[in-house]
């Protein structure tokens, strides 16, 4: 089959829709248009029948244990937001500390910064160099306060997986809420709510070939029943955790496609693990001084993070850019200017932040092309080393550590 | 972000790649950056001894995209001026031509320091040799 281009290999920021979820949502922009409030007429019980029907579609995913238990918001950065200031105000009477890790994605961490603003206090549990997060640090980091432990399933840059169930057997030994953004997981790995211990779990259709402008928190309502202030007021939809009319046609594409990954888990991600490892195989073996980025094993099937020595990653994007839609952890790709703070918590030294790079893997990617990309990669990557003198000094010799640099 | 049409052209057809011997005739030599900060450039000149005009000028450099063209821009700016010309190339030069963004000056300003890494590397070496070159000229 014949390549179309550009290929699409950043799954972490979002994925396409499946054409089996829009065909399950068009109907209710149209005919089945009411408003799942209205009580009183057929319109409005059909809207409400949808939604129930999405909510259950969606719990099943997650092993809610009940449907009630899953909150619709606008997104996973809504349903961080709810989670986390939820509990933080609902429980301020009994402690002002929160314990998170460093490589939460923006919205956990900035969510948290403020909320130091307001006078709680977090603690930022540091990850290994693989990228895990040490259960005993947890642990350690724990106080008489702490109110909200708050821990991503899977990193959006270097895929790695955290110990859930252990941080959800913790948290509950110590009686602590457990939040999980469970963001990049849900729907491409098993997550289940009850066996992992998890208290609160944000995520969003999006990620999950379903539509951009929905997302959900799970809020478990028994052993413990968690409470939350609500962030937005108004009608009491939500059962008062988050009031605003239901966007009925994307809760109905939210509840489509997390059908859909439930049904195609197993053999789906088996063959991007399978493709994964071909383009990670492809490349390392291709090239000199090229990292791996995140746990080797512990990491989602359709990650892969690397970085190349000496080539800047945002010139490594500008090669590709016209064929190729991927990543970087370059301070030249993100709106602060500063290189990943994921990968510069790996403590790799932030040159090889500079030089990362994501490709993720998503349901229509084809093994062409994963081969191209490969191929693609590797030619970009050694051109741009041709004219990086810092691989000149290295293939001299000099250890590029041993130079005194002048930063601007 | 969009690109200018002339980054694009100096990323994917970079002029004068390559790097000189250090201790050739003429040449002298601007590293500047730094790693950690996604930026390193190397520029050299090799300027005729006797005439004291560069003649050849080549880089290598880590960075991205605006950083390559910027050095690649210095180097086809620098050749057949005199080392004096040189010394008058500006950053905002290079950030009008190659219609850099806002976030881009860096770029420009460390391709200005290379050159002017690269002259001073150039006088410390070579100064002397080209003044007696010159009066035995004259």
């Amino acid at each position: 089959m014949a390549l179309k281009f550009p290929i699409f290999m950043d799954s972490h920021s979002t994925t396409a829709v499946d054409p089996r979820v829009l065909e399950a949502m068009i109907p209710y922009f149209t005919e089945k248009f009411g408003h799942p409030g209205s009580r009183n007429h057929p319109f409005g019980w059909e809207a409400e029948a949808a939604v129930d029907k999405a909510r259950e579609q969606v719990g099943k995913l997650i092993g809610a244990r009940d449907p009630k238990e899953v909150v619709f918001t606008s997104g996973g950065t809504e349903a961080i937001n709810l989670a986390i200031k939820g509990v933080a105000e609902m429980y301020r009477e009994k402690g002002n500390h929160i314990v998170t890790t460093a490589i939460e994605q923006r919205a956990g961490l900035d969510v948290c910064k403020h909320l130091e603003r307001q006078g709680y206090e977090v603690a930022y549990v540091p990850v290994g160099a693989d990228g895990l997060v040490d259960v005993e640090g947890i642990r350690k980091a724990i106080t008489g306060k702490t109110i909200l432990i708050s821990v991503m399933f899977a990193n959006n840059e270097i895929g790695t997986i955290q110990p859930i169930a252990e941080i959800g057997k913790l948290a509950k030994e110590k009686g602590i809420i457990f939040h999980c953004d469970g963001t990049q997981a849900v729907g491409k790995i098993p997550v289940d709510v009850e066996a992992m211990g998890i208290d609160l779990l944000s995520f969003t259709a999006h990620m999950i070939y379903g539509p951009k402008g929905v997302g959900a928190l799970y809020v478990r309502r028994k052993n413990p029943r968690v409470r939350i202030a609500p962030m937005i007021d108004g009608g009491g939809h939500e059962r008062g955790m988050r009031s605003g009319t239901v966007p009925v046609p994307l809760t109905v594409g939210f509840g489509k496609a997390a059908l859909l990954c439930r049904e195609v888990m197993p053999e789906e991600s088996a063959r991007l693990k399978a493709l994964r490892d071909k383009l990670q195989d492809k490349i390392l073996s291709s090239m000199d001084e090229v990292y791996l980025n995140g746990h080797p094993e512990k990491r989602l099937p359709h990650n892969l993070n690397i970085s190349f020595a000496y080539v800047e990653g945002e010139s490594v994007l500008m090669g590709l850019n016209k064929e190729l839609a991927i990543s970087s952890g370059s301070a030249c790709t993100s709106a602060t200017l500063e290189p990943s703070y994921v990968i510069a918590a790996l403590g790799v030294g932030s040159e090889l932040a500079h030089s990362s790079i994501r490709f993720g893997l998503h349901r229509f990617n084809t093994e062409e092309e994963v081969d191209y990309v490969g191929n693609r990669t590797i030619e970009v990557v050694s051109r741009l080393r041709e004219m990086s003198p810092l691989y000149e000094l290295a293939k001299e010799g000099v250890d590029i550590k041993s130079i005194q640099w002048k930063a601007q | 972000m969009a690109y200018s049409e002339k980054v694009i052209d100096h990323y994917n057809n970079p002029r004068n790649v390559g790097s000189f011997a250090k201790d050739l005739a003429g040449v002298g030599t601007g590293l500047v950056g730094a790693p950690e900060c996604g930026d390193v450039m190397k520029l050299q000149i090799r300027v005729n001894l006797n005439t004291g005009v560069i003649e050849d000028a080549k880089f290598k450099t880590f960075g991205c995209g605006s950083a390559i063209a910027s050095s690649s821009l210095a180097t086809e700016w620098l050749k057949g001026r005199s080392v004096d010309e040189a010394m008058k190339i500006k950053n905002t030069d290079i950030v009008n031509e190659l219609k850099l963004p806002p976030v881009k000056i860096h770029c420009s300003v460390l391709a200005e320091d290379a050159i002017k890494a690269a002259l001073a590397d150039y006088r410390d070496k070579w100064g002397k040799k080209e003044a007696v070159a010159g009066s035995k000229a004259s």
